[in-house]
C-alpha cells in the first residue's frame, strides 16, 4: 500500500497543479503565454492520467484514473500543499511552478532509476515535459525577477509567500523512507541538493532573495490540507458528482 | 518576403498620376484574376488593403473571444479525458488568434493597435461568442454547430488572393476539423446517456442553432461588401450560399443524433434538393452585434482585464531585455 | 487610453518539418527575447509533431528583396531556359540520361 500512495502523491501533485493553470487560459498577460500555460496544464493532466492509472490498479479496487479524480474527497488527496494554492498574479503562478518544477526535475531524474519498471518509465516521459516546464517557469522568473521594480517587489512578495511549503518536498516521511529502502524512489535529502543548486542559480540570476526556511508542517501530501481544495475539488468534480454514473 | 515592415511605407500609397494608378490597378486586378498571390509587400490598392484588415482582424478577434465560452468549462470538464481535449482546443483558437494577427501585421497595423480596437469595442468579432456556455453540453454544440460553420467559411479563404491569410488559413483548417469532430462526438456520447444528458443536449441545440446560422452574416440581399470582395478573391462564397451549404450538411447530423432542430418551418424541399429553413430573427443578430446581446459586455471586460492586469508582466519582459542588452554590449566592448 | 506602450518585437519563425527537409517560413510571432521567442515558435507552431529545427529570427534583421526590383532580379532567368533538363532531347534508346 506504500507504493500505492506514493503514486498517488505524485499523480494528485500533477492533477491539481493542472487545474490551477487551467484557470489562466484566456486570462494570461499574453496570447502567447495562454499557449504556454496551456502547454504545461496538458503535460500535467497527461501525466496525472498515467499516475492515477497506475495507482488504481495497485489499488485493486477497479478504480481508473477518472474515479480516483473526481469522487475522492479532501483528505484522501495527497497532492503536495503547493500546488493547491490559489493562482494569484501571473508572478505568483510562475514562482509556485518554478518552485515545483524543478522539484519535478529534480524528483524524476532520481525515478528514472526506480526498481519499478512502470514508475521508470513514466519518469522518462515526465522528464522531457519537465525540462521544458522548467525552462519555462524559470525563464519567467528571471525576467520578471529582474525586470521591473514593480515586477521584482511581486515577485519577491510571491517567493516569500510560497516558500514556507516547498519544506514539505523534502522533509521524509515513513512512506519515503519505505519507499526509498525499497529502490522506488530516490533519497530526499539528494533530491534537495539539486533542487537548492538549480533554485538558488535562478533565484539569484533574477536578482531574488532566498526566504529563509519555516517550520510550516501542514503536509498536503498526508492529507493535511488548505482552505483552497475544498473549492479546487468542487470545481473539479462537479459534474461526475451532479451526474452520478454518467458517461462523457 | 514576410515582415511587417512598419518602417518602411510599404503601406502608403505612394501618389502617382491618375493613368499609372489606373495601370496599377489593372495590373493587380489582372494578378488576382490569375489566381496568383498577392504578397506583403506588393503593391495593392488601399481598399483592398484596409478590407483585409479589417476582415483579418475581425477573424483574429473572433478565434481569441471564442477561447471564453468553451474556456468556461475547462475546470468542470466531466473526465480527463475531456479537459485535456478541451483545454488543446483553445489553445488551438488561441493559436488561431496568433496566426491571423500575424498574418494582419504584414499589412502595415501592429498587433497592439488591434487589440486596442477590440478591447475598446469598435472592432467587431464574431456575434456567436456572445452567448453564454450555462451547461457541458453547449461546449459539444459550440464544437458541433459552430466550428462547422466556420469551417464552411474557412475552406474558401484557404485559397484568397492575400498570401499570408491563405497560410494561416490552411493551417486553422487543418487544426480545425478535430475542433468539430470532438463537438459532435461530445453531443454523441449525451444523446445516447442519461435523460438528464440528452435533455442538456436538446436544450444546447435549441440554444445554439440560430446564433449559428446568423453567423453567415446577413442575407445576400442586405449584404454590402460582396461584390468588390468578390472580384478580389477575398470572399469566394456568399452568405447564403455558405449558409445553405451548412444547413444541408447539419440537418442529416442532427437526425443522427436523435435531436430536433428548434425550427418548426425546416423541411426538405425535393425540386432543389435542398433544406429549407424558416425565417432567420434578424433583430437579434442586429441587437447582439451593437453589443446588447447575452455576453458582450463579460467577454470584452474578460479581456481588458487581462491586457491590463497583465501588462507589468510585459513590460518586465521587455525591461529585463533591455537590461540584457545593455550587458552583452558591456560584455562587447 | 494609456499613451503609446511599446509592443514586444516581431520575429519571423522558420522550421524543419523532419530531418531532410528545409526550414520553411511559418509565420510570425512576438516575443521581448530569443528564449521567449523559440517557446512560442515551439508552442505555437509544433504541437502537432510539426518541427525538429527551429530558427527564429527578429523582423527587422531580415534583409528582404524589394518587389519592385523584382524584373530586374528574376525576369533575366526568364529566356535562359536551356538552364532546365526539359530543354534537351534525348533519344528514348539512352536510358540513363
Amino acid at each position: 500500500m506504500s507504493k500505492q500512495r506514493y503514486v498517488l502523491r505524485l499523480a494528485d501533485t500533477s492533477l491539481i497543479l493542472a487545474q490551477r493553470l487551467g484557470e489562466w487560459i484566456g486570462h494570461a498577460p499574453a496570447l502567447e503565454e495562454d499557449l504556454g500555460l496551456a502547454n504545461t496544464a496538458l503535460d500535467l493532466l497527461g501525466q496525472a492520467r498515467l499516475l492515477l492509472t497506475y495507482a488504481g490498479e495497485l489499488e485493486g479496487l477497479g478504480r481508473d484514473a477518472d474515479a480516483l479524480a473526481f469522487l475522492r474527497s479532501e483528505a484522501e488527496f495527497c497532492n503536495l500543499q503547493l500546488a493547491e494554492q490559489p493562482n494569484g498574479d501571473f508572478g505568483n503562478t510562475l514562482v509556485r511552478q518554478f518552485l515545483i518544477d524543478a522539484f519535478q526535475l529534480e524528483l524524476y531524474e532520481g525515478l528514472l532509476q526506480s526498481g519499478d519498471a512502470r514508475l521508470a518509465e513514466i519518469a522518462a516521459q515526465v522528464l522531457r515535459e519537465t525540462r521544458y516546464h522548467f525552462r519555462y517557469s524559470s525563464g519567467w522568473v528571471i525576467r520578471l525577477g529582474d525586470g521591473t521594480d514593480e515586477s521584482h517587489a511581486r515577485v519577491q512578495a510571491a517567493l516569500d509567500r510560497l516558500w514556507p511549503f516547498t519544506r514539505e518536498f523534502f522533509d521524509a516521511d515513513e512512506i519515503d523512507t519505505q519507499m526509498c529502502t525499497a529502490g522506488v524512489a530516490p533519497d530526499l535529502s539528494t533530491v534537495q541538493r539539486g533542487w537548492s543548486a538549480r533554485v538558488g542559480a535562478a533565484l539569484s540570476e533574477a536578482t531574488l532573495e532566498r526566504p529563509q526556511d519555516t517550520p510550516f508542517a501542514w503536509y498536503g501530501k498526508r492529507g493535511q490540507h488548505s482552505e483552497h481544495l475544498g473549492h479546487l475539488l468542487a470545481e473539479l468534480q462537479y459534474m461526475q458528482r451532479a451526474y452520478p454514473g454518467a458517461s462523457w | 518576403m514576410y515582415t511587417q515592415g512598419l518602417d518602411s511605407p510599404g503601406t502608403v500609397d505612394l501618389p502617382a498620376p491618375a493613368a499609372d494608378r489606373q495601370a496599377l490597378e489593372r495590373r493587380f486586378q489582372a494578378r488576382v484574376d490569375a489566381e496568383e498571390k498577392i504578397e506583403p509587400k506588393d503593391w495593392m490598392p488601399d481598399a483592398y488593403r484596409q478590407t483585409l484588415i479589417r476582415q483579418i482582424s475581425q477573424h483574429a478577434h473572433s478565434e481569441i473571444v471564442g477561447m471564453l465560452p468553451e474556456g468556461n468549462w475547462i475546470t468542470r470538464a466531466p473526465s480527463l479525458l475531456r479537459k485535456s481535449i478541451l483545454i488543446a482546443k483553445v489553445q488551438d483558437e488561441g493559436g488561431h488568434g496568433l496566426y491571423l494577427y500575424s498574418a494582419a501585421e504584414t499589412l502595415g497595423v501592429s498587433r497592439d493597435e488591434m487589440f486596442q480596437q477590440l478591447l475598446a469595442g469598435t472592432a467587431k468579432y464574431s456575434s456567436i461568442f456572445n452567448y453564454p456556455t450555462p451547461t457541458w453540453a453547449d461546449v459539444g454544440a459550440i464544437g458541433w454547430l459552430v466550428d462547422g460553420a466556420a469551417i464552411m467559411n474557412q475552406i474558401p479563404l484557404c485559397r484568397c488572393s492575400y498570401g499570408p491569410y491563405s497560410r494561416a488559413m490552411i493551417r486553422v483548417c487543418k487544426e480545425e476539423s478535430f475542433h468539430q469532430r470532438q463537438g459532435f462526438e461530445i453531443m454523441l456520447r449525451l444523446a445516447r446517456g442519461t435523460t438528464a444528458q440528452q435533455q442538456m443536449a436538446q436544450a444546447a441545440l435549441n440554444r445554439w442553432w440560430w446564433p449559428s446560422l446568423m453567423m453567415f452574416g446577413p442575407s445576400d440581399t442586405d449584404s454590402t461588401h460582396n461584390e468588390q470582395s468578390t472580384r478580389w478573391k477575398i470572399k469566394r462564397f456568399t452568405n447564403d450560399e455558405l449558409r445553405q451549404k451548412f444547413v444541408d450538411f447539419t440537418v442529416p447530423q442532427a437526425d443522427f443524433l436523435g435531436l430536433k432542430i428548434p425550427d418548426p418551418k425546416l423541411r426538405w424541399d425535393e425540386a432543389s434538393q435542398h433544406y429549407r429553413c424558416g425565417e432567420i430573427d434578424w433583430t437579434e443578430f442586429k441587437n447582439v452585434l451593437k453589443g446588447h446581446g447575452p455576453c458582450n459586455q463579460e467577454r470584452l471586460a474578460a479581456r481588458r482585464r487581462a491586457y491590463e492586469e497583465g501588462q507589468w508582466v510585459r513590460e518586465a519582459a521587455l525591461a529585463h531585455a533591455a537590461k540584457q542588452k545593455l550587458r552583452t554590449g558591456r560584455a562587447a566592448a | 487610453m494609456k499613451p503609446e506602450k511599446p509592443d514586444w518585437p516581431l520575429y519571423e519563425v522558420f522550421i524543419r518539418p523532419r530531418g531532410g527537409l528545409d526550414h520553411k517560413h511559418a509565420g510570425s510571432l512576438h516575443a521581448t527575447d530569443a528564449q521567449m521567442a523559440l517557446e512560442h515558435a515551439r508552442d505555437l507552431y509544433t504541437r502537432r509533431l510539426e518541427g525538429v529545427s527551429i530558427w527564429v529570427v527578429r523582423a527587422m534583421d531580415i534583409v528582404a528583396s524589394d518587389p519592385s526590383d523584382a524584373d530586374a532580379l528574376f525576369e533575366p532567368a526568364r529566356d535562359k531556359v536551356y538552364r532546365h533538363p526539359t530543354f534537351y532531347k534525348i533519344p528514348d534508346e539512352v536510358e540513363t540520361l
